[in-house]
């Protein structure tokens, strides 16, 4: 009998996976068992263009299903409720049963929700999926103000699309900056600008107690008093990984399921890849789990190799992107625990600039606005290990072709 | 049917057919041609969709933009008929074009 191999999850690393496994020549079949709807689509685009209306669900597909069927992979929609690692069995919610030889875990992550009082009312959404947003969409024609709870990338692109649409919006966030948890004060404070420039309002220090409202939401409160009208509300707080059936099927998970440097669990015919893992990573030193589109496609490729005996070591830069209004951002890198910063460009009054995040002399992470060859040239820098003098980023008479 | 062909750096050559409107990058993804990772989906964002244009095709494949450029310039392995092909809308007038791709996307 030939042998199977199944994915679970359908989404950016599963999209990679089903290719790779074809390029690294797996002779078997691949079942594809997703619990949403659609084959994998394009996620990054739920929050920018899809919402600003600017992208179609046609548009979204990573690949079309003709690719699916030519390299004869199976769809499968169903949730899968338990992986049984001795019987090389997994149970689907409705009952079926599939066997495999290979198995990967591409279950990626699911959006934090808010235990508040009135969470569950209409109008209230989150955005994870391709039905958030056709939810969002729905309400769109009836809603004048939308309060979006989170001031990380995905809210404030969420912001910047809906201000698109001619909504009012007000942005919430708990800590005393937006991006806090991932850029430089510098970078956050050119956000804020930029956001308010377009209208949108932004306010810090904000908890919010309770979402207010008979059926459909109507307000925004916070712990100190203050209330927002609403008839839209967008929650942005973080996703939480897809750790429990590994978990239960006993592989090792901590903050993502563990994998070596090929993507494999502590199960040699399990692996892993996209936002559900936790690798080490080689170029920080140190294990991470990441949230984005290159990661997945990056393990996805490990992943392939190993299913197929071969050890494809992970060493890729994490870099990410975020399109808000005219803006482009790029990073590339990790800026965590930086003790220098250096700005190229002026954030205060332009709409151009690059952030070099610089730790014991070596650069780290850049995030670069409307700077694409400051992005390249800092995936080399850093990707590398060269050495950047730090004056010489910041000379802006050095053009930025010949920084390297 | 009109095709373009795409040659990998160890020489595997894949032609795939034009479908006139989709990107050059998207109609690699679409027929699974190795060596484009495409990781931004077709933003300009990313550079790993980075190939080499054959001399003779580079006029039909339209004007560079300043993006783009810029991405371009700093890209290892670039050459003067480089294209990020997310940013290559095809056409019929590409029947029988060839396109390199790099050894590595970066
Ligand atoms: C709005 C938004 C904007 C983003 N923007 C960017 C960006 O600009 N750049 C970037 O790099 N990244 C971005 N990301 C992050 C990026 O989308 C994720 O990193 C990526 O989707 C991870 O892919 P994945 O395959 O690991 O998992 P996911 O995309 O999370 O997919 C996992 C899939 O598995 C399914 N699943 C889970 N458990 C089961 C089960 N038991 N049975 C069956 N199916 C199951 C889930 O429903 C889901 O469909 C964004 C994400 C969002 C939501
Ligand atoms: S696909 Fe990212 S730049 Fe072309």
């Amino acid at each position: 009998m030939s042998r199977r191999c199944i994915i679970i999850g359908a989404s950016h690393a599963a999209a990679q996976l089903t290719a790779s496994l074809r390029q690294e020549d797996w002779q078997g079949g691949v079942l594809l068992i997703g619990d949403e709807p659609s084959l994998p689509y394009h996620r990054p685009p739920l929050s920018k263009a899809f919402l600003a209306g600017d992208k179609t669900l046609e548009e979204l597909a990573i690949r079309p299903s003709a690719f699916y069927e030519k390299l004869d992979v199976s769809f499968c929609q169903g949730r899968v409720v338990e992986i049984d690692r001795v019987e090389h069995r997994v149970t689907l919610e409705d009952g079926s049963v599939f066997d495999y030889d290979k198995l990967a875990l591409c279950m990626g992550a699911r959006v934090r929700t808010l235990a508040l009082p009135g969470a569950d009312l209409g109008g209230v959404h989150y955005l994870r999926n391709i039905a958030d947003v056709t939810g969002i969409q729905a309400d769109l024609p009836q809603a004048k103000a939308a309060v979006i709870i989170g001031g990380g990338y995905i809210g404030l692109e969420t912001a910047a699309s809906l201000k698109k649409q001619g909504m009012d919006v007000v942005v919430l966030e708990m800590a005393d900056r937006v991006l806090q948890r991932v850029t430089a004060p510098e970078v956050s404070e050119f956000y804020t600008r930029i956001h308010e420039e377009a209208g949108v309002d932004i306010h810090t220090n904000k908890l919010v107690s309770e979402l207010a409202g008979s059926d459909k939401v109507r307000k925004v409160v916070c712990s100190d008093g203050t209330e927002y009208f609403a008839d839209l509300v967008v929650v942005g707080v973080g996703v939480i990984p897809n750790t429990e059936l590994a978990e239960q099927a006993g592989l090792k998970v901590d903050n993502g399921i563990w994998v070596d440097d090929g993507c494999v669990t502590d199960d040699r015919d399990i692996v892993a890849a996209g936002d559900c893992t936790n690798h080490f990573n080689s170029l920080f030193q140190r294990r991470m789990r990441l949230e984005s589109v290159p990661n997945a496609n990056e393990q996805a490729k490990c992943a392939a190799a190993a299913i197929c005996g071969q050890h494809k070591p992970y060493q890729s830069l994490p870099w990410f992107w975020s399109d808000q209004y005219d803006l482009k951002l790029q990073i590339a890198g990790l800026s965590e625990g930086y003790d220098e910063l250096v700005i190229r460009g002026d954030y205060q009054t332009e709409r151009s600039f690059a952030a070099f995040y610089f730790k014991e002399g070596r650069l780290i992470a850049a995030d670069c606005v409307n700077r694409p060859q400051e992005f390249m040239i800092s995936k080399r820098i850093i990707s590398g290990g060269l050495t950047i003098d730090p004056d010489r980023l910041m000379d802006e008479s050095i053009p930025a072709k010949e920084l390297l | 049917m009109a095709n373009i062909t795409f040659v990998e750096h160890d020489g595997t050559e894949h032609t795939v057919d034009i479908e006139e409107g989709k990107s050059l990058m998207q109609v690699a993804m679409d027929n699974g041609v190795p060596g484009i990772d495409a990781d931004c989906g077709g933003e300009c964002a990313c550079g790993t969709c980075h190939v080499i244009v054959d001399d003779r095709w580079i006029k039909a494949t339209g004007a560079v933009s300043e993006e783009e450029q810029q991405m371009l310039d700093m890209t290892p392995e670039k050459e003067v008929t480089s294209r990020l092909s997310c940013s290559v809308n095809l056409s019929s007038e590409m029947d029988g074009m060839v396109v390199r791709l790099p050894e590595f996307q970066m």
